[in-house]
């Protein structure tokens, strides 16, 4: 269980979360929608001790971030994976490095093993036989579903999705979010998604928030989302609808 | 009274616009000198990162000898002109390989090795880790697990500070065959008088001094690299400032810290 509560933070004078309260559920995919620049990737880099907020705190597992214990933030970051917007492949390694390097530093698995566990997760992302290329011979797509592997490669208890679909056509969009929706079904990992995306927030979400103004205004099943006389929810929608 | 108010807030102003970059500079050096500490704290961490490490050796040693061969060669060559040209009618030229040797592995070759490998290396470091920075792979790294200091920072401080003493030696060795193909070529002083010079007064606490100047300057070099780089931020823009803040920056403490050295070690070590 990951529970967020009464995070505020700013940036010099501009104050972009304030106060935000939120509890995903253990096993539960809780997507967070707002439009862009309105904190949602502030808000992920929180959860997962990036940032520091300026009050507030963030339970993971039931036991706060502990954002002033590097040893200590390092092993909680652990148990978490993390698909960033743009994947932030490490241009330097190939595909099976980007995969493998969270293994090959922090566990104590040979060699042999690491390859193994490496073409497994790129076979779960559809990549199987990618692991020699470097990062600029990618597409997008390809680079979300390498990142995805990566994010997946220590078996991780929370996963956190930074706008999964960005930057994709519809059809890769789609992809990735069907991808999405299948490990969840298959790791049953504690998941948050952050993105501006309607589509893309109902099909992998098992409940949708609705950050606004640097507060949550809204959350909800997608059922809920869908139906809810919410202003703000309806803005949104329609907004996208449209 | 309002031209006084004006004139009050005026100065305010400039005080503020001089101070700014004061400010600015005390910052870095503070950022700087924690990153270095950082370094320390990870270092146990370094077995871990060997691989990285010779990596890194290569990059900034290897790949600088060309470089540091013509600068080296020239040097030396110039060293010579000078000095003969100073000598003249004043001085015997035995004493021209005594000069070319103290000036070179004293003063002339760690420093300018430093600085044409400064330029190149710390320049590379900033801009690699800028556009990481920029790209969130150094973000991607921590939620890894990975600590970025000890697997970005720690490789390249530990390889520019091993392998800025060994491309010095070479300079050493190619600036003095320079300043010597120079007095043999052009300046009538043959192999047997400019090696003469040279064992004149010759003490292997010189060599040393250059190669504990040269330490410091991998030191620099790399910390300056590496902080700036993790500065970066706002795209190609942010990462071309670092990397240009970091070149600079290398430059001007090569330069302050040499005289800080020299004063160091021969004023207080050697005496």
């Amino acid at each position: 269980m990951i529970e967020i509560k009464g995070i505020e933070k700013s940036f010099g004078d501009h104050q972009v979360l304030a106060g935000v309260d939120l509890t995903v559920g253990t096993g539960e995919t809780m997507v967070i929608l707002g439009r862009s620049g309105c904190g949602k990737s502030v808000l992920l880099k929180l959860v997962i001790g990036l940032l520091k907020p300026d009050s507030g705190q963030v339970l993971v597992g039931g036991e706060p971030v502990p954002y002033d214990r590097p040893g200590d933030l390092f092993r909680m970051r652990g148990k978490f994976g993390m698909l960033f917007q743009a994947a932030a492949l490490f241009d330097s390694l190939t595909v099976g490095e980007n995969v493998g390097l969270g293994l090959k530093e922090n566990t104590s698995l040979n060699a042999g093993e690491i390859s193994r566990r490496v073409k497994e997760k790129l076979l779960t992302v559809g990549l199987d036989g990618a692991e020699f290329l470097k990062p600029a011979e990618l597409s997008g797509g390809m680079k979300k579903r390498v990142g995805l592997a990566r994010a997946l490669a220590m078996d991780p208890e929370y996963i956190l999705y930074d706008e999964p679909t960005t930057g994709l056509d519809p059809v890769m969009g789609g992809v990735i979010n069907e991808l999405i929706r299948d490990l969840q079904h298959k790791f049953r990992a504690t998941s948050i998604a952050v993105t501006h995306d309607i589509h893309s927030a109902f099909r992998i979400g098992d409940r949708i928030a609705l950050l606004h103004e640097g507060r949550i205004v809204h959350v909800g099943t997608v059922a809920e989302t869908k139906a809810t006389r919410n202003p703000v929810v309806e803005e949104f929608i329609e907004g996208q609808s449209g | 009274m309002v031209n006084v108010t004006h004139s009050r807030r005026a100065l305010g102003n400039t005080l503020e616009e001089l101070g700014r970059p004061v400010l600015s500079f005390f910052e870095d050096l503070g950022g700087a000198f924690t990153l270095i500490g950082r370094v320390l704290r990870a270092s146990p961490g370094l077995f871990r990162t060997i691989d990285l490490t010779v990596e890194q050796m290569f990059k900034i040693g290897v790949e600088s000898l060309p470089l540091v061969v013509v600068t080296a060669l020239f040097t030396g060559g110039v060293a010579a002109v000078q000095a003969a040209y100073q000598f003249q009618d004043y001085v015997p030229m035995r004493y021209l390989g005594t000069v070319i040797g103290k000036s070179v592995v004293i003063e002339l070759a760690p420093v300018l090795t430093a600085l044409v490998v400064g330029g190149r290396v710390g320049a590379s470091i900033a801009a690699e880790l800028g556009t990481m920075k920029v790209t969130e792979q150094i973000d991607a790294l921590e939620t890894l697990a990975i600590d970025p200091v000890r697997y970005l920072v720690l490789p390249r401080f530990v390889a520019a500070c091993i392998m800025l003493p060994v491309i010095t030696i070479f300079a050493d060795i190619l600036a003095i065959g320079g300043g010597w193909a120079v007095a043999r070529g052009s300046l009538g002083v043959d192999t047997h008088t400019f090696t003469e010079g040279l064992r004149l007064f010759f003490y292997v606490r010189d060599i040393f001094s250059g190669l504990i100047k040269a330490l410091f300057f991998g030191m620099i070099i790399s910390t300056m690299g590496c902080y700036y780089g993790f500065q970066a931020e706002g795209g190609a823009e942010g990462v071309g400032r670092a990397t240009t803040r970091a070149v600079v920056s290398s430059c001007l403490s090569i330069l302050v810290l040499d005289y800080l050295l020299a004063s160091v070690l021969f004023r207080l070590i050697w005496t």
